[in-house]
């Protein structure tokens, strides 16, 4: 009965996420569901408090890089890389989408996935129409690669900072095992988003204007390398690399402060505060379900071992459980299991949970707000085109970046 | 005479040359329509990113299709060299336009499929839908220089 409980819980709150009946927050369903599930008995109260204990650094952590891509927003680098694509695609489509693909790419790594949807998207479209070019490839292209191009680094991906710490990794180590997969799946996107937008991309710019990109906004690019490097080395003096995000943030701030580049009452809006609740009610929720039967019932059925067939299990077990219950619950309910078969599972999960919501619509969080982001704009035949292109470009991308882990596991070392 | 010209990104300058040599120096009159595909937005901001920068995020690119599209319509005109009729809607392409030719002697529509192969393909899905329902004769334009005749493959071999 207690299970049943926590099951319909954790469907309350996807649900309430997903279809926000009368427009209510997330944190809405998610905060009365975490309060059934303690009041109820269905976790241990120290058990909750643990799990938020755990998640809310986590949260923390990716709030300071989204303050910082804002700040860095603020500061023209985003309107610099448009004009930079604009002059270096010379009014032709598939170059045009080749620099989307690279800066998607960068930006979905440095500052995260939802830089990319919120901060990048409109620039992206501004650039392909001042162009005169066709701009669905493009706007495409910034929902996929938010999620393939999200493998990574720990903060590309709130999925990714979830499993660094329950796979026992460092920030190094985590890059260096997912180079080669993040690079494989955006390689397999680029060729199925070449097939798929053939027409639109070979038709020509019709305005020939090119504008000089505006000077590099020096001090956030800077500051933005010195907060990468921060996240390298602090390990190495024992201080955690959210410390390094929020400093890298508030110099930010306080020169945006100064520029007035941003308004003092603005910065309570950055962080959307009803949001890093809803993660931790939702944790606190996906606990309790673990913590019952259904917990035994998934540690029978999930693989064992770090060999390329297991690994591959994974991945696609993720993907398929993103795509039904989106990523961020997928990544809970999976990581406790993963975790404790090695770092090889655990990454292949990821894997899962970040190409694979490329599938469906619903999948992953950040295509649900690509969509809001770009609602007006090619929004009536969408759910086909996206599936259609989903499915071209993501069985295969998460084979590729499977085959990239082990290859990456086994010159580490890690196999066996 | 009225003309219907359907303009859309990458294919319109070469329709606007074919209106324009269609009209010639008759006092035809002159509709340029651009359809923005629209419809409500989905719910949901799911994102730590502040509810205020994602509404930012969104109203600019709203205001960023519209400001492409009328520059578009603008320069079509400019492009066309006479006056004309400038609509821009949002909706289903598909269906507006069809319907926006109702009272059209022509109706003016860039080849934009995949003309990499030529084929059923080379007619996107609208333009298809377009072309099967229009209540007027068309005018199909191909956006840069008509194939010759030697890109038709060889015939099947007889069994």
């Amino acid at each position: 009965m207690g299970e049943f409980v926590a099951v319909a819980m954790l469907a309350l709150v996807l649900v309430g996420a997903v279809v926000r009946p009368r427009g209510l927050p997330e944190v809405a369903f998610a905060l009365p569901a975490a309060i059934v599930v303690v009041v109820g008995g269905l976790l241990p109260l120290a058990d909750a408090w643990n799990e938020v204990l755990r998640l809310f650094p986590v949260v923390a952590f990716l709030a300071a890089v989204l303050v910082i891509s804002e700040l860095c927003d603020a500061d023209g680098l985003f309107r610099y890389a448009g004009a930079l694509m604009a002059a270096r695609s010379r009014g032709s489509g598939r170059r045009l989408l080749g620099y989307v693909f690279v800066l998607a790419a960068a930006v979905t790594a440095v500052l995260s996935l939802d830089a990319t949807v919120v901060l990048l998207t409109p620039v992206v479209l501004a650039t392909a129409s001042g162009l005169g070019l066709r701009s669905r490839p493009h706007a495409y292209a910034c929902a996929h690669l938010a999620n393939a191009g999200s493998l990574l680094l720990p903060v590309s991906n709130l999925t990714n900072l979830l499993a660094m710490s329950a796979a026992g990794l460092s920030f190094v180590g985590f890059a260096g095992l997912m180079t080669l997969p993040w690079l494989a799946a955006i390689a397999i996107e680029y060729v199925a988003f070449r097939l798929f937008f053939a027409a639109d991309l070979s038709l020509p710019a019709t305005n020939s204007s090119r504008p000089e990109p505006p000077p590099v906004p020096r001090f956030s690019v800077a500051v933005l390398a010195l907060t990468l490097a921060g996240f390298v080395v602090a390990p190495l003096f024992e201080v955690a690399d959210a410390w390094v995000a929020l400093a890298g943030a508030a110099v930010l701030l306080v020169r945006a402060l100064r520029l007035r580049q941003v308004a003092l009452r603005e910065v309570t809006g950055f962080v959307n505060v009803g949001f890093l609740v809803f993660v931790l009610c939702l944790g606190v929720v996906v606990a309790a379900v673990v913590d019952g039967g259904l917990g035994t019932a998934i540690a029978m059925i999930v693989p064992q071992g770090s060999d390329l067939v297991t690994l591959l299990l994974w991945a696609f077990l993720a993907a398929l459980l993103a795509n039904l219950v989106n990523n961020l619950p997928a990544v809970l309910v999976l990581l406790p299991f993963a975790a404790s078969t090695g770092a090889g599972p655990v990454l292949a999960v990821l894997i899962g949970v970040n190409v694979g919501p490329n599938l469906t619509y619903v999948g992953s969080l950040a295509t649900l707000l690509w969509r809001r982001i770009l609602h007006a704009h090619d929004q009536r035949a969408p759910l086909r085109e996206f599936t259609m292109l989903g499915l071209l470009a993501t069985p295969a991308a998460i084979v590729a970046a499977v085959v990239a882990l082990w290859f990456s596991l086994l010159v580490a070392g890690g196999v066996g | 005479m009225r003309i219907v010209v359907w303009v859309c990104e990458g294919t319109w300058p070469a329709c606007i040359d074919a209106a324009a040599e269609l009209a010639g120096v008759s006092d035809a009159q002159i509709v340029l329509i651009h359809v923005r595909d629209d419809s409500p937005p989905p719910p949901g901001r799911p994102s730590l990113l502040g509810a205020a920068r994602v509404t930012r995020a969104e109203r600019e690119n709203r205001q960023l299709t519209r400001e492409a599209a009328e520059r578009m319509l603008v320069r079509a005109e400019a492009r066309l060299g006479r006056p004309a009729q400038l609509r821009l809607q949002d909706g289903a392409p598909e269906r507006i336009v069809t319907a926006a030719a109702a009272d059209a002697d022509y109706l003016v529509v860039g080849r934009d499929g995949d003309r990499s192969r030529l084929g059923p393909q080379s007619l996107g899905r609208h333009t298809r839908f377009v072309i099967d329902h229009a209540p007027c004769r068309v005018l199909l334009v191909w956006p840069e220089l008509a194939p010759d005749l030697g890109t038709i493959p060889p015939p099947p071999p007889i069994r």
